[in-house]
């Protein structure tokens, strides 16, 4: 299409006359291939070696070649690149379970995988987001951005603070072109004038300049826009920065509390503990949370039996001071307490369960969390049992709130509520180990060295225990009575110092992006030509710097309204910019 | 009463559904009729030329090519919705004024249904997959009636049409699942926020497609033209010039972004509250950023010499296929934590 062809010629002879006039057009501060770079040589500017220009320039030296180098990374086309490979990069991590996320994943990926696994493992791609390749493509796009920012935010500042620039010899060539006779009795300086009023009143920043034939007003607005993309990007790498930070100086915690149970915030009171790399784990802030109740309510409906409608943790908080309060902790409403968040993350079930001797003297109760393996709670547990009996004894416990059977056949639990609760045990006796000084989870039982007693390997079978029931353990070594069960709280401890930094730079990521996408820059000239006759002819013409769908209603509206200033009429359209 | 609206809701929707069907035919036939028009001798003209035109009546005419917007004429302006488009498809206007007749009285049932839905389960009618795409289809199809207001891009209903009916028809099939009661996790204001944004963005992001979609197809037959090959999809020729629906598709996709960006941040927000951490590289947290990074680059793209054109639009075309991505399928098959579909497996 033929006029396709002379549009687009005629745009770029737009802005190639844009620079001739203007020496200090963004232009020569964008990167060499932006949109809206002047490329006085011609040619496809950024693409070649560093060889591209005159056959002189063939030989660079050590400086030349960084310096082209730098160019290169700067580059318009550079940070398309990056920013489409970061895309592409952050797939594989969607695609097999991360460390961070998902550590279970990761481990029951290496025994479905066993020959992906080690392959995948060497290239980091269970920890994608903190890879040596995705965190080169990152740096490197952050770099490109540096290099990009800091020429704009120095040629910003001085455009910040200097006059728009000399009105164009001609201005037919111009978007939204349009002339029209000025009315009676107005000379060409009132005329512009008045433009300058008009200008001024819609947010341009003005300057007139007076030749021998013609006085004109040479206007620019939006410098918002550049002051927006440019906060944009620095918010940007402000974030990057911030979040590195936060995770040298946050941490994170987890603990288990059993209903009645307090527990105190220190470094060894947590059953784990991940602190960033600069963080004092021994110094922690002092406060201490006690577990009153934890109330759970289930959808009794046929449609959504068993979901959870409402978790609701309430608990007696003590500061650092000694002052304490009452309040809840739910999901979506942590507790903040010296700087800290608490979080209800996870909820179980703990059975009570007494050992006795032979005898029938009591040798240790113990409230046993077991950690949910679906979503009726049927849950799992290890109970260990060091001192008082003739033998230790190991336990791997199976609780179920409401005990069931599944359609195959499979006790499990077939409701979260407590309506029938049984624990079925599997003992086991022999040395458990625990004074071998090798820490151990309370969470497995390692039955390398150890008897099945009581289990499906074992004469006697599991234990399977209502609440109040008491079972005797084989071999005469006594009892286990199933007392009650109560409920536990699974609770997130985090501290991020930064994060309301994050949020400060979010904000301004946000609204840097408004402004950098909606408010519009642009030139406009105002131009009055006086004839031999006396008689006096308006231009209007205006320039687009940026993405300006409404230029040419905006020249137009300036006609009008500048027309309505000149004749002391007002004219409708003048607001909106739609023709009258 | 919950069942009784929500099966109210629920009969709607297979109205809709079906009214949406009729209208996607209508747009065809309309498109048709344009092909067949095209070829003849006096082909009509683009929009934008009509638009040039009656710029140069007023003035002495404009240089920026780049600027000029598809603005309905100021004729057509005060009788939107209906009274055609003046001389730029003369006989094909009936069958677009029925189309547009048909999808507006779906619409307004879809919303019925889709305010129902919300009546029926107490709460925001987007909390899971089913919902979200009741509502989403709903913004969408009003994005493009609104759109109308102010652009004649009704050519476009084709499109955007047939992937709402297509969108429609999965979600009934795949996603639908009965009113349940929230679960604690989504009982926040952040859902109202995060989510309804979430689905503008994704509506500006379809709209978006269509309109690259259009700009690609326009470029390819405006390339041929310049090369003299034969005439192909001669309807193009009824279609705004390939700059115009570039400029069209950037506006609009860049509310997209903005959309996505805010959504971005709120969940991050919810997410601190909710989860313990602003951003722990979940799935969906991946494939939000992902679509995001896309768009970015689609924008930068615009900025870059080579860029412009066909190659930018197809970066807004693979990133509209991610947000496709984000929603059917990681949603449902990927292991995180925004596993809200409803659906068990």
């Amino acid at each position: 299409m033929a006029g396709l062809a002379a549009e687009a010629a005629a745009h770029t002879e737009t802005l190639k006359r844009t620079a001739q006039f203007d020496r200090t057009a963004a232009g020569d501060l964008l990167p060499s291939d932006h949109i809206d770079t002047i490329d006085a040589g011609g040619e496809d500017a950024g693409g070649d070696g560093p060889g591209g220009g005159a056959p002189g320039q063939l030989r660079l030296g050590p400086l030349g070649w960084v310096r082209w180098f730098w160019r290169q990374l700067t580059s318009m086309r550079t940070a398309l690149f990056l920013l489409l490979l970061l895309a592409l990069a952050a797939v594989p991590g969607s695609l097999v379970p991360q460390h961070l996320s998902d550590p279970n994943g990761v481990t029951q990926y290496k025994i479905d995988h066993p020959v992906l696994y080690p392959i995948l493992d060497k290239l980091q791609v269970f920890d994608t987001y903190s890879s040596a390749w995705f965190s080169a493509i990152y740096l490197l796009l952050f770099v490109s951005l540096v290099g990009c920012i800091i020429p704009r935010v120095k040629h910003h500042y001085e455009a910040l603070r200097a006059q728009p620039p000399r009105t164009p010899f001609r201005l037919n060539r111009m978007a939204g072109f349009r002339t029209v006779q000025a009315p009676e009795g107005v000379d060409a300086a009132a005329a512009v004038a008045a433009a300058q009023k008009t200008l001024k009143a819609q947010g341009y920043r003005t300057v007139v300049f007076e030749g021998k034939r013609e006085v004109s007003v040479s206007a620019e607005r939006g410098y918002l826009r550049e002051t927006g993309n440019l906060v944009f990007h620095i918010a940007l790498l402000g974030m990057l920065v911030v979040a590195g930070i936060g995770s040298g100086f946050g941490w994170t915690a987890q603990r288990i509390v059993t209903v009645g149970q307090t527990f105190v915030d220190t470094n060894v009171n947590l059953d784990s503990f991940n602190p960033g790399r600069f963080v004092d784990g021994n110094n922690l802030p002092a406060y201490s949370v006690q577990l009153n109740d934890l109330t759970v309510k289930y959808d009794t409906s046929a449609n959504a039996l068993g979901e959870p409608l409402d978790y609701d943790a309430s608990v007696t908080a003590t500061r650092g001071d000694g002052s304490t309060y009452k309040t809840h902790i739910k999901v979506n409403h942590p507790l903040l307490i010296e700087g800290t968040n608490v979080y209800l993350l996870g909820n179980g079930y703990a059975p009570v369960l007494t050992f006795r001797d032979p005898s029938g003297k009591v040798v240790g109760q113990q409230t046993v969390p077991f950690l949910a393996q679906d979503a009726d709670l049927t849950s799992q547990g290890v109970v260990k049992v060091s001192d008082g009996l003739k033998k230790q004894l190991g336990m791997i416990g199976v609780f179920m709130p409401t005990a069931g059977r599944s359609a195959t056949g499979q006790l499990q639990s077939t409701y979260p509520g407590l309506t029938n609760p049984r624990v079925s045990l599997t003992v086991f006796e022999g040395d458990l180990g625990l004074n071998s000084g090798v820490p151990q989870s309370v969470y497995a039982l390692n039955t390398d060295k150890l008897t099945q007693i009581a289990g499906p390997t074992a004469k006697t079978p599991a234990l399977d225990l209502g609440v109040g029931q008491t079972a005797q353990l084989p071999g005469g070594l006594g009892s286990v009575t199933f007392d009650s069960v109560v409920r536990y709280a699974s609770l997130d401890i985090h501290h991020d110092p930064t994060q309301l930094w994050v949020l400060t730079f979010a904000a301004l990521i946000f609204g840097g992006l408004l402004t950098a996408l909606f408010v519009p820059r642009r030139r406009m000239w105002v131009k009055a030509k006086t004839d031999a006759s006396g008689g006096v002819t308006l231009e209007y013409a205006g320039l687009a710097r940026g993405e300006d769908p409404r230029l040419d209603e905006a020249v137009e509206a300036l006609a009008s309204a500048h027309r309505a200033r000149l004749t002391g009429v007002a004219t409708p359209g003048e607001f909106n910019g739609t023709k009258a | 009463m919950t069942e009784t609206l929500s099966t109210i809701s629920e009969i709607a929707i297979y109205v809709v559904m079906g009214l949406y069907v009729v209208a996607t035919a209508l747009f065809v036939l309309d498109l048709a009729k344009r092909s067949s028009q095209a070829s003849a001798p006096a082909a009509v003209r683009s929009a934008v030329e009509r638009r040039a035109e009656a710029t140069a009546a007023v003035s002495s005419g404009t240089a920026n090519a780049s600027t000029a917007t598809l603005v309905r004429p100021a004729t057509a302006t005060a009788t939107v919705g209906g009274a055609g488009s003046g001389p730029a498809v003369p006989s094909s206007s009936k069958m677009l004024r029925a189309a547009m007749t048909v999808t507006t009285v779906a619409w307004v049932i879809h919303l019925a249904s889709d305010v129902l839905r919300g009546v029926a389960a107490h709460r925001v009618p987007w909390a899971n997959m089913w919902e979200f795409s009741l509502t989403g289809t709903l913004v969408i199809v009003g994005l493009f009636l609104a759109a109308n207001l102010r652009w004649d891009i009704r050519w476009i209903g084709t499109f955007i049409m047939g992937l709402v009916c297509v969108l429609l028809m999965i979600a009934q099939v795949r996603y639908y699942v009965p009113v349940v009661p929230l679960p604690p996790p989504l009982q926040s204001y952040w859902l109202v926020v995060h989510i309804i944004v979430a689905i503008f963005g994704t509506g500006f992001f379809a709209l978006g497609f269509a309109l690259s979609a259009a700009q690609i197809a326009q470029s390819w037959r405006e390339k041929r033209a310049a090369a003299s090959l034969p005439e192909a999809l001669p309807f193009l020729k009824t279609l705004p010039d390939a700059l115009t629906l570039e400029n069209l598709s950037y506006r609009v996709n860049i509310i997209g972004f903005i959309c996505w960006t805010f959504t971005l941040i709120a969940g991050a927000i919810w997410a601190e509250k909710a989860w313990g951490r602003y951003w722990g590289w979940d799935t969906k947290e991946v494939w939000t950023f992902i679509i995001w990074v896309i768009y970015a680059g689609y924008i930068h793209a615009r900025a870059t010499r080579g860029w412009r054109g066909s190659r930018s639009a197809w970066l807004a075309i693979i990133g509209f296929a991610a947000v496709m991505f984000n929603f059917g399928i990681v949603n449902v098959f990927f292991h995180g934590l925004h596993s809200y579909s409803g659906l068990t497996n």
